[in-house]
């Protein structure tokens, strides 16, 4: 009974289940609010009903997920404190300031012009009326800088002095703190992969409409439109992945062996990349794996004669620094979720590319095609989440990588069954609200756009109805 | 003047915000049960504050984030110690802001119905448990020497804190009720006028309670002028909503929430959280607090941010300043 009544335990589950939770909504909400963006901009230069539809569209959708994204939003601002006190106090000197500062220029931002983009339509000049969606946008894509400067700060802590007495961390660069290479590199890849989500989204709708022949003039632009920004996205997405890893390599280089389940510390050749292993990944038991010479090396290196550090080279030095204790985070947990992140991404781009040239010069795809295509929104979710679990997880046992371990981090006086009636809490509303929001994107996306709306005879004028809750 | 002592005032400010703004977003979501005769009129209370509730419910989330960066020690204690209180807002929020944007997604009442009630139930909830967390921040609460919160949730419940909860949860009923009374017309903001004229005796005597008590047992002479301040701005409110300055009444009860969160603040200065069994464990402004050099980035942040940031939230109100009436409800397509 005790067992499951650990408070460590059950918080990071908590902060896991509700993390990856928001997270859903998060990079959906980036990726769509940009091509909504994107959709209204066509419409207000070309005055193109279709363009209109589809901002209409992709827009309702974009709200049915924004909700679930702000309110389980306010979940993480606050149990950083509720959960993690001792973390908070250990950090909040430093890690508190992204966090303000995404508060005061982002959130505002985005939750303002949100409500003036919704019910604006009628009220707005049109020119302002398209400012609106930007600066959400703008609003957005900033609050992901600032979470993510904060997250680099435990990946890779810069910018900071211990204070013995008050044991924190104080800041003492506010600028360093900002531009960790971390960020820097983690930042596009996770806003890049964002469109990928959002390209996906728009992909499987485009492809359940046009395979059952209807909505043809707003949903083949549609599809190609999600085909490309895939291909774009996908391809910078892995780019910068790329430089992350580089990255990664020089910060947490236990990540990337844990990464790979590599045990022992291999140069060139031998720093090989395996795209399965079947048998045990703890590298006791090997019964077969496909392994790609050298690339490993070159992932992490950018040479093929680099060096990889092993997991037991690299926790033999870690207990010299810090003394005993594991410093290996779950292996298969990391081994798989870095294969699952890259494979799905991967797929994604070769079934965009695919579909470009499929539907190339007005061409008809097979029914078999736009049944994969339709899988494209769900797994690029996937890719998405088992990215972050591989981030997060492959950061173990470190809560702040050097500095704090996740178990020095819990508030010591919430009691395990505090914790357990949180997260049960939590996981039961959020379960409901999940059924709800899938059946409600589900119903907008299968009712289609609506018709393209009639312009008034006099002034050529499109009037927007007023929009109410 | 010291950082922390500006920050102190600026978390302060930030309350302000939030009460003063997601305030009346409680009070109308709260007064669906009320004013809401049928389908049509809860659309039209809930259009009221429909453009401007997220970006009202925003303020707490930059006043949690301004907590943890200004004053972490304060934000760490206050959250970890009102865990269950805070996991019931938590929750409380969650419903009512999904609820804003699903129970228009489906046209049975059945569906409605049942969002109106986690609207009415998620905005009671927060409108009560942020004057009971309050109240006990400013009664002060047993902490250990490491500032962790050592009582149990049901201490939290004492007479004092739950009269603080039971003073926000009227004080913004009443504000939201007001609100109505100057977005909406017709019948309905006829019966908001009479309805706050009623809920509105019942609030001054409960918050005058509140602010007596927390003047004789933790005030100071400036916590008790502002006391008196948002006393009398209160009273004034109600006069003004009697003789139909519906605005006016609007605009004193705004003050009349800032000036009671100023005094509890007042009331605090200079701990932030005062330990109830030992001086030695309170958190202070001192104690509590980032290094100079954060809280000077982040006052060059606010300072920067705080007009852009007023002028396009004033503007979004001036944009959605015509009152709603069943007539616009009848006239939108969906």
């Amino acid at each position: 009974m005790n067992e499951w009544l650990d408070p460590l335990l059950l918080s990071r589950w908590q902060f896991g289940l509700t993390t990856v939770y928001h997270f859903l909504f998060v990079p959906l909400t980036i990726g769509l609010v940009t091509t909504v963006a994107i959709f209204q901009t066509a419409w207000y230069r070309t005055d193109k009903a279709k363009y209109l539809q589809l901002t209409h569209f992709f827009g309702k959708i974009f709200l049915i997920n924004f909700a679930m994204g702000v309110v389980t939003g306010i979940v993480q601002e606050f149990q950083f404190g509720m959960n993690w006190s001792d973390y908070s106090r250990f950090v909040g000197d430093v890690f508190g300031a992204p966090l303000a500062f995404e508060g005061i220029t982002a959130f505002f931002l985005e939750a303002t012009f949100i409500g003036l983009w919704i019910f604006g339509w009628d009220k707005l000049p049109k020119g302002l009326h398209l400012a609106t969606i930007w600066l959400t946008t703008v609003g957005s894509i900033a609050s992901a800088y600032f979470i993510i400067a904060a997250n680099a700060f435990m990946q890779n802590p810069v910018a900071y002095q211990i204070n013995e007495v008050k044991g924190r961390a104080e800041l003492t660069s506010i600028g360093e703190l900002l531009t960790n290479p971390i960020a820097i590199a983690a930042f596009p890849h996770t806003i890049f992969a964002c469109f990928m989500v959002s390209a996906g989204l728009i992909i499987s709708v485009a492809a359940w409409h046009l395979s059952r022949n209807q909505h043809l003039e707003t949903m083949r632009p549609a599809l190609k439109f999600g085909l490309w920004m895939m291909v774009i996205a996908g391809a910078l997405t892995t780019l910068m992945g790329d430089q992350l890893s580089l990255a990664m390599v020089q910060a947490q280089p236990m990540k990337m062996a844990a990464a790979e389940a590599m045990y022992h510390t291999a140069t060139g050749a031998n720093a090989s990349f395996s795209i399965f292993t079947l048998g045990t990944p703890d590298g006791v038991s090997e019964l077969f794996s496909i392994r790609i010479p050298y690339l490993l090396s070159f992932l992490s290196t950018h040479t093929f004669d680099g060096t990889v550090e092993g997991i037991n080279n690299l926790q033999e030095q870690y207990v010299q620094l810090y003394g005993p204790g594991d410093y290996a985070p779950i292996i298969w947990v990391t081994y798989w979720s870095f294969r699952w992140m890259i494979g799905l991404g991967i797929a994604h781009i070769l079934v965009a590319v695919a579909g470009l040239w499929f539907t190339r010069k007005g061409k008809s795809p097979q029914t078999w095609m736009w049944k994969i295509a339709i899988w494209s929104f769900p797994m690029s979710l996937l890719a998405m989440s088992v990215g972050w679990v591989f981030t997060e997880m492959g950061r173990q046992p470190w809560l702040v990588f050097g500095l704090l371990k996740t178990a020095d981090g819990v508030s010591p006086n919430v009691s395990g069954l505090e914790i357990l009636i949180s997260l049960i809490a939590f996981t039961l509303l959020y379960g409901a609200l999940a059924v709800v929001e899938f059946r409600l994107i589900l119903k907008a996306v299968q009712k289609g756009p609506d018709d393209a709306p009639v312009p008034d005879p006099v002034s050529g004028e499109i009037k927007h109805t007023t929009t109410v809750y | 003047m010291e950082l922390n002592i500006l920050w102190f005032w600026i978390i302060a400010a930030m309350f302000i915000g939030y009460f003063v703004l997601d305030g009346f977003d409680f009070g109308v979501g709260m007064s669906l049960p009320f004013l809401g005769k049928d389908d049509t009129d809860r659309r039209v209370l809930i259009n009221t504050i429909g453009p401007v509730w997220d970006l009202n419910e925003t303020w707490v989330i930059v006043a949690g984030a301004s907590l943890f960066a200004a004053f972490p020690e304060w934000y760490a204690t206050m959250f970890s110690g009102f865990y269950l209180a805070l996991l019931l807002i938590l929750l409380a929020l969650i419903a009512r802001g999904v609820s804003f944007e699903y129970r228009h997604q489906r046209p049975e009442l059945k569906w409605k119905k049942s969002f109106d009630t986690m609207i009415v139930v998620g905005s009671a909830v927060p409108a009560l448990l942020w004057g009971v967390a309050f109240g006990n921040v400013v009664r002060g609460v047993p902490l250990d020497a490491d500032f962790n919160y050592i009582g149990s949730f049901f201490d939290l419940l004492n007479p004092y804190a739950l009269l603080a909860g039971l003073t926000t949860l009227l004080l913004f009923f009443t504000h939201g009720v007001i609100f109505v009374s100057t977005k909406t017309e017709g019948d309905i903001r006829v019966r908001a006028r009479s309805l706050a004229i009623k809920s509105g005796l019942v609030t001054i005597v409960v918050a005058a309670s509140f602010l007596v008590w927390t003047t004789l047992a933790y005030g100071t002479l400036a916590s008790g002028i502002l006391a008196a301040v948002a006393a009398v701005a209160l009273i004034t409110a109600y006069l003004a909503n009697l003789r139909g300055n519906e605005r006016t009444a609007f605009g004193l009860m705004a003050v009349t929430i800032g000036f009671a969160v100023l005094t509890l603040f007042a009331s605090l200065f200079p701990d932030v959280m005062p330990a109830s069994n030992d001086v030695a464990n309170s958190l202070t402004i001192e104690n509590a607090s980032s290094t100079p050099y954060t809280l000077q980035v982040m006052s060059w942040t606010a300072l920067i941010a705080a007009p852009v940031i007023l002028g396009y939230q004033g503007w979004t109100y001036w944009v959605f300043r015509k009152r709603i009436g069943r007539s616009h409800i009848e006239a939108a397509v969906h």
